[in-house]
């Protein structure tokens, strides 16, 4: 479909037909230096002119005076928390004077949610977390009504950071599908595409100017430009053969080293899901809450068994990660969960990068 | 459909104690319609829910047949299952369930069926033992292979004494410490296995037990001849939903929870016995 134009002094009619259509608007903001997603009422919350500068463990925002909404690569969140909450009850038991039990589901609220500023790697995790809460043998009934109703405004990727490499994953930099709308930043405005029924609806409510064929030029330059300008990649999109043909590679004791089992990496993953399950009883004893909670491979308690750790060291932690993101995620999902976000990269503590271990160890045939 | 992450009320008809430790609970839903609709096969497990402390899976030993109670033979090994261990008869639990894949016993039908256990806990093997005693002209020869650290662990005592006077049953027990008048062997179970007497071509074997005793007996048995995919086992890892989301019980491509916790041995070769896996 053509795309048509929306000038910057027009960004806040895409939000106010949003909030008319009956969404709550979650965008990029700027929160305790970082870009975080957030209500977005104002086109003044937007983080205007700031830039994000990424490299192995470290993350900052400069401000600049640049006029762009979305000159910046990522922060820590994806879409992940909106969908699959950090933690959530599942269900209410309740014990009855005579010891009688009862159980009720305890369903999210309904409510309907447009999200601006989406990347083309977190729609690419999107896909992934519904194949696995959606797709599998049974559907995740807390995740399904968080999605529903779900519209995505998405915006083309012109500034990488240099932690990058959805290139290398074939997820990015430009958003292909699966969003509502998908929007390329000008200096002095958007070109507008849509990519649904309910998309299109909404673009003809903005009075959207045709695009010059010089202004999608210009975006598509830029597009190109971005993708030119990452420098990490992983060897392979499929390295479930190497990493497995290398579990005894040296490499996983010299990352073990490095690496403090802190779970950060899974945490700002917006592909990981693993979740542990705990309950919350009143003090009286009458009722408790059954919740889940996002877990990590990288905790002692995720492999534990009554009595055993399986993975009791660092080093079969990390390489549980690894090989089950970039391996049997192949078997499980058809694809590799990795989406070239590089946020597991800038948010180590250490600066461990995803792209070196994987090379290392899986980069060149088997090892020893 | 319902949602399956919620439990169901289920009420403790009777309790009997199989040790010290190890305890049965014979349960039964206190809603008769779903009492009713509730099947499962050997092998699957329920998830059972202490109220306010937690959840735990554990197999179904009973018979499938049985409509009017299904038991649950527990150990007490943490939290949860010391709780339970606590309950008695007429006390209430929660339980959501069947899950995961049970014991290929149709395939197993008119061929020697050979079971194999080590360790405490083999509670979802002796639902197959039961199995196919009450369904003895189904099946050929049965040969039954348990091993435990010290004779006074093993439970069901009685019973294994019972079946090694059946016809066409062979039992081979072994203890690596045996107290006074222990009948059978003293050592490890998988020496044990030069008296096993079976016809490898067509024979199903199932077993469950620490990995290390059926790395052992794996190896033992297709040196014998028997293929890969007649040996089944039955996989432990952390299950917290039982439902394929949790990612606790994530083993190479398959989740234990809903591919296993039965596998044919050639669907978990490539990582078993890998530590860390």
């Amino acid at each position: 479909m053509e795309a048509g134009f929306l000038p910057r002094a027009g960004f806040q009619a895409l939000l106010d037909a949003l909030h008319q259509s009956g969404y709550r608007c979650i965008g990029p903001r700027s929160r305790d230096g970082a870009i975080v997603y957030d209500t977005l009422a104002r086109v003044e919350e937007l983080p205007r002119g700031l830039r994000d500068r990424q490299t192995p463990g470290a993350y900052r925002l400069e401000q600049t005076e640049n006029p762009r909404f979305f000159s910046w690569a990522n922060g820590p969140q994806a879409l992940k928390p909106l969908f699959f909450a950090p933690v959530e009850p599942l269900w209410r038991s309740e014990r009855a004077t005579d010891g009688a039990l009862g159980f009720t589901a305890i369903e999210p609220p309904a409510e309907r949610l447009a999200v601006i500023g989406v990347r083309a790697c977190d729609l690419a995790a999107l896909r992934l977390q519904d194949r696995h809460f959606l797709e599998g043998r049974f559907a995740d009934a807390r995740y399904a009504a968080r999605r529903a109703n779900v519209f995505l405004v998405a915006v083309h990727c012109s500034h990488p950071a240099d932690t990058c490499f959805c290139v290398s994953t074939g997820d990015g930099p430009r958003a292909t599908d699966d969003f509502d709308l998908a929007l390329s930043e000008l200096d002095d405005g958007f070109l507008v595409q849509a990519g649904s029924d309910a998309g299109r609806a909404l673009a003809a409510r903005l009075a959207l100017a045709p695009a010059a064929a010089a202004q999608q030029q210009a975006a598509d330059r830029e597009i190109e430009a971005a993708a030119r300008r990452q420098t990490r990649s992983l060897p392979s999109r499929n390295l479930r053969d190497a990493l497995f043909a290398n579990l005894d590679h040296p490499r996983w004791e010299n990352v073990a080293e490095r690496c403090l089992s802190c779970g950060n990496c899974t945490a700002v993953c917006p592909t990981c899901f693993c979740h542990s399950e705990s309950d919350e009883a009143a003090l009286d004893g009458g009722h408790s809450r059954h919740l889940r909670q996002w877990d990590s491979c990288f905790t002692p308690g995720h492999s534990y068994i009554h009595g055993i750790t399986i993975r009791a060291d660092t080093r079969t932690r990390y390489r549980q990660w690894l090989t089950h993101k970039l391996g049997s995620w192949h078997d499980q999902y058809g694809r590799s969960g990795c989406v070239g976000c590089g946020r597991c990269i800038s948010w180590c503590p250490v600066g461990i990068d995803i792209t070196e271990e994987a090379t290392a160890i899986g980069g060149g045939g088997a090892h020893g | 459909m319902a949602d399956p992450q919620l439990p169901h009320e289920a009420q403790i008809l009777e309790r009997v104690q199989e040790s010290p430790t190890i305890f049965t609970l014979r349960l039964k839903f206190t809603d008769p319609a779903h009492h009713a609709a509730f099947r499962f096969a050997p092998g699957q497990f329920n998830m059972l829910y202490l109220h306010g402390v937690g959840e735990v899976p554990i197999s179904i030993v009973s018979d499938p047949q049985d409509e009017r109670l299904f038991d649950h033979t527990i150990r007490v090994v943490g939290r949860v299952t010391r709780g339970f261990a606590q309950l008695q008869a007429g006390d209430r639990i929660g339980v959501r369930g069947p899950y995961g894949r049970g014991w290929p016993l149709k395939s197993a039908e008119n061929r020697v069926v050979m079971v194999v256990t080590g360790g405490l806990g083999c509670a979802p093997v002796v639902s197959v033992i039961n199995y196919v005693i009450r369904r003895r002209e189904r099946f050929r020869r049965l040969v039954i292979m348990q091993g435990v650290k010290h004779s006074d662990d093993l439970i069901w005592r009685e019973q294994y004494a019972r079946w090694s006077g059946m016809p066409d049953t062979q039992v081979l027990v072994a203890a690596d410490v045996g107290a006074t008048l222990w009948p059978w062997h003293v050592g490890h179970v998988t020496e044990l296995f030069d008296k096993v007497e079976i016809d490898a071509r067509n024979a199903a074997v199932m077993m469950c037990g620490p990995e290390g005793m059926m790395q052992v007996a794996v190896d033992h048995l297709t040196e014998r001849g028997i293929a890969e995919t007649d040996i089944y086992l039955s996989m432990e890892r952390s299950m917290q939903c039982a439902v394929g989301l949790c990612g606790h019980c994530q083993y190479g491509g398959q989740f234990v929870c809903q591919d296993g916790p039965v596998f044919s041995y050639r669907d978990v070769k490539a990582l078993f016995g890998k530590r860390g896996f």
